[in-house]
């Protein structure tokens, strides 16, 4: 268990989380498109993506919360050796990550206040496989709509209803990566 | 000098600023024309040099990379020389001054005439991040204003433009609606360049000395504001290039002597020399 917490991060940071980076900016720019991002690989059952993505994003100054299966000895252990971002509960959170079913109920993340709407919770929602059909989206990024197989859609009809509040998601399955701004309109496709 | 800059990270700012303005870029992104706070960093370049799109550019950076810069329109100003030569120093990447063979180009108050593609970023360099600060200087109130989508002071203002002058006289950092919602300063950008706030490509904006990131996502709806009676107009020297002969690119006035003499040129280098290049005058 130790030695796995102390491998698995980025053989070389810089270059690695900047390409990452550009992964996770191009899928939170043109929503519903679907990316590749690797570099980290983590305890089960944190995806290569997520993983990744954690690298990239978090450190000691963004709370982390893992859901139930996801909170594990090794992943705690993983998580803090490699970004020291503590781990707290769903409401201290700036990022979550999980299954979609064990991410709920989204009431409790940080939407953002009407003066400051970026301290909101960005969620990585692990998933099974990214597939671009489904849900119909459309909004800043799409050009004309765009296709992406969600968990579900009233919860983010109603995250997007409460704009400028809200929170953002990204979805990794594997090392694929995608992302759904508050922005986006979704529709059953 | 160089050897020394090698022992600097990769696009030179440190992981953790690096990760800082990533998550507000994300959020920026996610906010279409909403300002994100950040934790500007000093730079080897004072303010107003483009501290702000620097520190963007770093953190969006990858080696693949072919970085183009311009300053007004131009690749060979010193402030676009220079930067261009620091992140080929710094970052290692490739570096060019065609504007379609760019993957991110960081520009000071200009959109290039070529039109913008996906797989580009433009990283935009912004004095003022505010579009209302000339009209309330009080930070504290125009963060209450943009929560309150409370913009009828910038009317106002573009009203009284046509009261004194007979027309809207803002000819620069012409205010803007992003997606619906929050007013925007699309940085000291000719007036011209309004329409090509609506691009395909990803366009960032970074204000160093304000600590301030905003975006505008690809294909997202940008209204200049105006009025019914006086629609915008995105307007530009009435003459062809002296150069090229474009009668569709922004121009500068360029004096050519002691009596008064002057051109006009196109302000987009890479354009007018494009053209040039292809026999176009």
């Amino acid at each position: 268990m130790e030695s796995q917490s102390l491998t698995g991060g980025f053989s070389d940071p810089p270059v690695m989380s900047a390409r990452a980076f550009r992964a996770a900016l191009e899928a939170m720019a043109r929503p519903g498109t679907i990316q590749r991002i690797e570099g980290a690989e983590a305890p089960a059952p944190l995806s290569p993506a997520a993983a990744t993505l954690i690298l990239t994003l978090c450190d000691g100054g963004t709370p982390l919360y893992l859901t139930p299966g996801y909170d594990s000895a090794e992943i705690r252990a993983w998580v803090t050796f490699h970004t020291g971002a503590p781990l707290v509960a769903r409401d201290a959170a700036r990022f979550a990550v999980g299954p979609w079913a064990a991410l709920a109920p989204l009431a409790d993340y940080a939407a953002g206040t009407a003066d400051y709407p970026d301290r909101s919770a960005t969620l990585i929602v692990e998933c099974d496989a990214l597939r671009s059909d489904g849900a119909r989206l459309t909004g800043p990024g799409i050009r004309d709509a765009a296709h992406l197989a969600l968990p579900e859609i009233a919860a983010f009809q109603a995250n997007a209803a409460r704009y400028p509040l809200g929170l953002d998601f990204f979805f990794t399955a594997g090392t694929q990566l995608a992302a759904l701004p508050r922005t986006t309109q979704v529709e059953a496709g | 000098m160089t050897d020394d800059l090698r022992e600097y990270n990769f696009a030179y700012l440190d992981e953790e600023t690096k990760r800082m303005i990533r998550r507000a870029l994300l959020k920026a992104l996610a906010i279409p024309g909403y300002q994100v706070p950040f934790a500007s960093r000093e730079m080897p370049m004072p303010y107003g040099w483009g501290t702000g799109g620097v520190q963007v550019t770093a953190a969006c950076l990858v080696p693949e990379d072919r970085l183009k810069v311009i300053d007004q329109g131009a690749d060979d100003t010193t402030n676009a020389v220079s930067i261009r030569s620091f992140f080929a120093r710094t970052a290692g990447v490739a570096t060019t001054e065609r504007a379609a063979e760019a993957t991110l180009i960081q520009t000071r108050h200009r959109i290039p005439e070529t039109p913008l593609r996906e797989g580009q970023i433009l990283v935009y360099q912004v004095p003022i991040p505010e579009p209302l600060r000339f009209l309330e200087p009080r930070e504290t109130e125009t963060r209450r204003m943009h929560a309150l989508e409370d913009y009828g002071l910038m009317h106002v203002k573009l009203y009284e433009d046509i009261a004194r002058h007979g027309a809207i006289s803002t000819a620069y950092a012409y205010p803007v609606k992003v997606a619906g919602r929050y007013v925007m300063d699309p940085s000291p950008i000719p007036k011209f360049d309004n329409p090509k706030l609506e691009s395909a490509a990803i366009q960032l904006f970074g204000a160093g000395r304000e600590q301030r990131i905003y975006a505008v996502p690809p294909y997202t709806q940008v209204v200049s504001l105006d009025f019914e009676d006086h629609p915008f107009e995105a307007s530009k020297p009435d003459h062809p290039c002296a150069l090229c002969g474009a009668t569709d690119s922004y121009l500068d006035e360029v004096i050519t002597d002691d009596a008064g003499a002057r051109m006009f040129v196109c302000s987009d280098t890479d354009y007018c020399a494009t053209r040039q290049a292809g026999g176009a005058a």
